[in-house]
């Protein structure tokens, strides 16, 4: 049991592989041939396979191929099928959503961005045939479907960004490109437009939550793995029984600062504080451009950002004209003769 | 040795390579705003670009007194005022600034750059032509953009540094190659100096810094609420993010340098910089639309005359046109606000177009008109 504390896995289990149990008739069976992987056992289980696709997950890799080949078949076409410049320039490449100019258009010509819809919407079909998986896969184990919601949350805002806003805003060009650093690009333009993200509250909500999530992820692996030589690991049982281990990881909160989670219910908080992160920054992405075009007046307005003193600068623009001083107009260009004329020196 | 402490060495050992896509080494930071609003320049000084030193006057700058240029030289129509003293003078220090000092042929060398020593009246070198509508741009910058150069005002040299061509300068970006039935050419996410390496993209100076670049750029709505007045996309917002790369690496400055980054659109929040920074855009757009555009017919693809590489327009057989590094060249002030006014004086005369016909009334700016985002076009 001491080998339990540790920051690294130290204990691996080898025995017959584990099947599971048998599946209904009429089910694809479950591919490969179990093995054992000391490495994989370093940072989870040892035992690999087999897997499970099925239906649903034979389609949604299926799709998510079509979607991956769509952006990066165009994107070698960009480097004009370079493979060389594909690898050196792929951080910067991207599939790029129709322009402006075509709306909310339903079948843009590829070239102008059609295909990024057909990718996006291959895309869209892997992650939704993806999360029906896990919800039946979680109904046929006898599972509760807590993962499911939870990466529908993360879907909720996928779908946000790249189709609801879009369809709200009336333009395919407000949606994301596929690409590296142009989504990254993206992002600082989206926030740059739309007078900063960081004063819109959904996505200060969201980055709560998001930081949130990584505390109490810290907070409760770092708990566990320090009563983890009282058997603090076996915590659903610890649930109903509590063992020493769960009285001290207990004790040791409220201690230091003055109240506990249960074995239980930490695992509440992490799955409403990860579910929050997407749920609010989806709110958020839906309310932008639609709602409130320029987050910071917003939150001035609602006094939650600072007026700042202003440096008494105003738009050229909009300056009287003693400011914006006039231009004349340039003079002609000289006339080129067209002889050259006879030279005095 | 475990295991486990091996692989603790290589982890601390390979830690620092971290630190590679850091700037090291002393820096100074200067606040330029409000306190706590993040305006600060940070200012590096082993990344700040050598420049070249300012070449000395070619002899002692003459006064106006004596005949005029026109009653000593033929065909001066543009230095025809100024004193025949003044007008050598001019003459000889822009052999210092423009032409280059060695690699030449004889033929081209010195006056020969740009005239035929055998008739230095003739306009028969294109090169005299594109001088003499330089001066006026300069002239015309130093007497119509005061709010962007101030009292320092420019010269030959702000921008040519000793080239025939400026070291800095910008073209029509080259048509990308047909792509069949894949996506075409988007105009971004390609890694080009122009947006400093970022995917932003990377013609924006076609867009701003050309004949219709004048427009204002305005992304940020300056209301709360949205409104059918501003249907600006977000794409326009990555077009101008583009231009504010380069700008921001031109000048070698933060994006603070002129934005508060609370609310960039904001005016009340902007430095004064960044009020200079829209004069400045308008003097680039309007001298490359008023002086170097016009020049497309006279200007060669190639100066075969001083070299085989000697390439004078972009890949879309436009001439090289001046942005914002042309003239900064990586400072936040050109020759670090050097101005070479008391030794050459006839460049901040009132540009003169003697004998000429009158020039066409400047058309008025256009009004902003971003592509509507509700409106469907063509579909």
């Amino acid at each position: 049991m001491a080998r339990y504390q540790n920051i690294f896995t130290q204990v691996q289990l080898r025995g017959a592989p584990e099947y599971g149990p048998a599946l209904p008739a009429g089910d694809f069976p479950r591919d490969g041939t179990p093995g054992f992987s000391y490495w994989m056992g370093k940072f989870g289980n040892a035992q690999i396979g087999p897997i499970y696709l099925g239906r649903l997950g034979v389609a949604s890799i299926l799709c998510f191929f079509l979607a991956f080949e769509i952006t990066g078949l165009n994107m070698l076409a960009s480097v004009n099928w370079d493979p060389i410049q594909f690898v050196r320039q792929l951080f910067w490449l991207a599939l790029e959503p129709p322009g402006p100019e075509w709306g909310f258009t339903l079948f843009v010509p590829l070239a102008e961005g059609g295909w990024w819809q057909i990718a996006a919407f291959f895309l869209t079909a892997s992650v939704l045939l993806w999360w029906a998986r896990i919800y039946t896969r979680a109904r046929a184990l006898g599972m509760g479907t807590h993962v499911a919601w939870a990466f529908a949350s993360a879907i909720f805002l996928f779908l946000s960004i790249g189709f609801i806003r879009p369809l709200l805003m009336g333009s395919w060009a407000e949606s994301v490109p596929f690409g590296i650093f142009p989504h990254l690009d993206w992002t600082a333009a989206f926030s740059i437009r739309y007078g900063n993200l960081f004063y819109n509250p959904f996505h200060a909500l969201s980055i709560a939550f998001l930081y949130g999530s990584v505390l109490l992820f810290a907070m409760h692996g770092a708990t566990i793995l320090a009563v983890g030589r009282y058997g603090g690991e076996r915590e659903i049982e610890q649930i109903t029984d509590r063992g020493t281990a769960a009285e001290r990881a207990a004790l040791f909160w409220r201690w230091t600062m003055g109240w506990n989670a249960t074995m239980e219910s930490i695992h509440r908080w992490a799955w409403w504080f990860a579910v929050l992160t997407t749920l609010t920054g989806g709110i958020g992405i839906l309310l932008t451009g639609t709602v409130v075009d320029n987050w910071y007046l917003w939150a001035q307005q609602q006094g939650y950002a600072p007026s700042y003193p202003s440096t008494g600068v105003i738009d050229p623009a909009l300056a009287p004209p003693a400011v914006a001083a006039p231009v004349a107009a340039a003079p002609a260009m000289p006339a080129v003769p067209a002889t050259p004329t006879g030279g005095a020196q | 040795m475990t295991r486990t402490q091996r692989m603790l060495i290589a982890t601390t050992a390979t830690l620092p390579l971290l630190l590679t896509g850091c700037e090291i080494g002393p820096k100074s930071s200067k606040q330029m705003g409000y306190r706590g609003t993040a305006m600060a320049q940070i200012n590096n000084p082993s990344l700040v670009k050598a420049q070249v030193p300012i070449p000395a006057n070619a002899y002692e700058t003459p006064n106006a007194s004596g005949p005029r240029a026109r009653e000593q030289y033929q065909n001066v129509p543009v230095l025809g005022d100024i004193s025949a003293d003044q007008f050598n003078h001019l003459m000889a220090n822009i052999n210092n600034w423009v032409v280059p000092a060695q690699g030449l042929p004889v033929s081209e060398q010195g006056c020969n750059y740009c005239h035929n020593p055998n008739n230095m009246a003739s306009d028969e070198k294109y090169t005299k032509i594109v001088a003499r509508r330089m001066i006026q741009m300069t002239q015309a910058i130093n007497a119509n953009y005061k709010s962007h150069v101030q009292q320092t005002g420019v010269t030959c040299w702000t921008c040519h540094r000793g080239n025939a061509v400026p070291a800095y300068k910008w073209a029509a970006a080259a048509a990308g190659r047909p792509r069949g039935m894949a996506q075409s050419d988007t105009g971004q996410n390609r890694p080009v100096q122009s947006t400093a390496y970022a995917s932003l993209p990377y013609d924006s100076f076609s867009a701003y810094l050309k004949d219709g670049g004048v427009n204002n750029i305005r992304v940020g709505n300056p209301q709360i609420y949205p409104a059918m007045d501003h249907n600006v996309s977000t794409k326009d917002a990555e077009k101008t993010y583009g231009l504010m790369m380069h700008m921001s690496q031109g000048l070698g400055v933060n994006c603070t340098y002129c934005h508060n980054s609370n609310n960039f659109a904001s005016w009340k929040y902007s430095t004064t910089q960044r009020v200079s920074a829209w004069h400045g855009l308008r003097m680039v757009a309007t001298s490359n639309a008023e002086y170097i555009t016009p020049l497309t017919g006279v200007i060669p693809a190639v100066n075969s005359a001083v070299g085989p590489d000697q390439y004078r327009k972009g890949p879309q057989g436009d001439p090289y046109k001046i942005n914002c590094a042309t003239c900064h060249q990586g400072l936040a002030k050109p020759m670090n606000g050097v101005s070479m006014r008391a030794d050459h004086p006839t460049l901040w005369l009132t540009p003169a177009g003697t004998g000429l016909p009158a020039a066409p009334a400047r058309a008025a700016p256009a009004a902003v008109v971003p592509v509507a985002m509700l409106q469907r076009q063509g579909g």
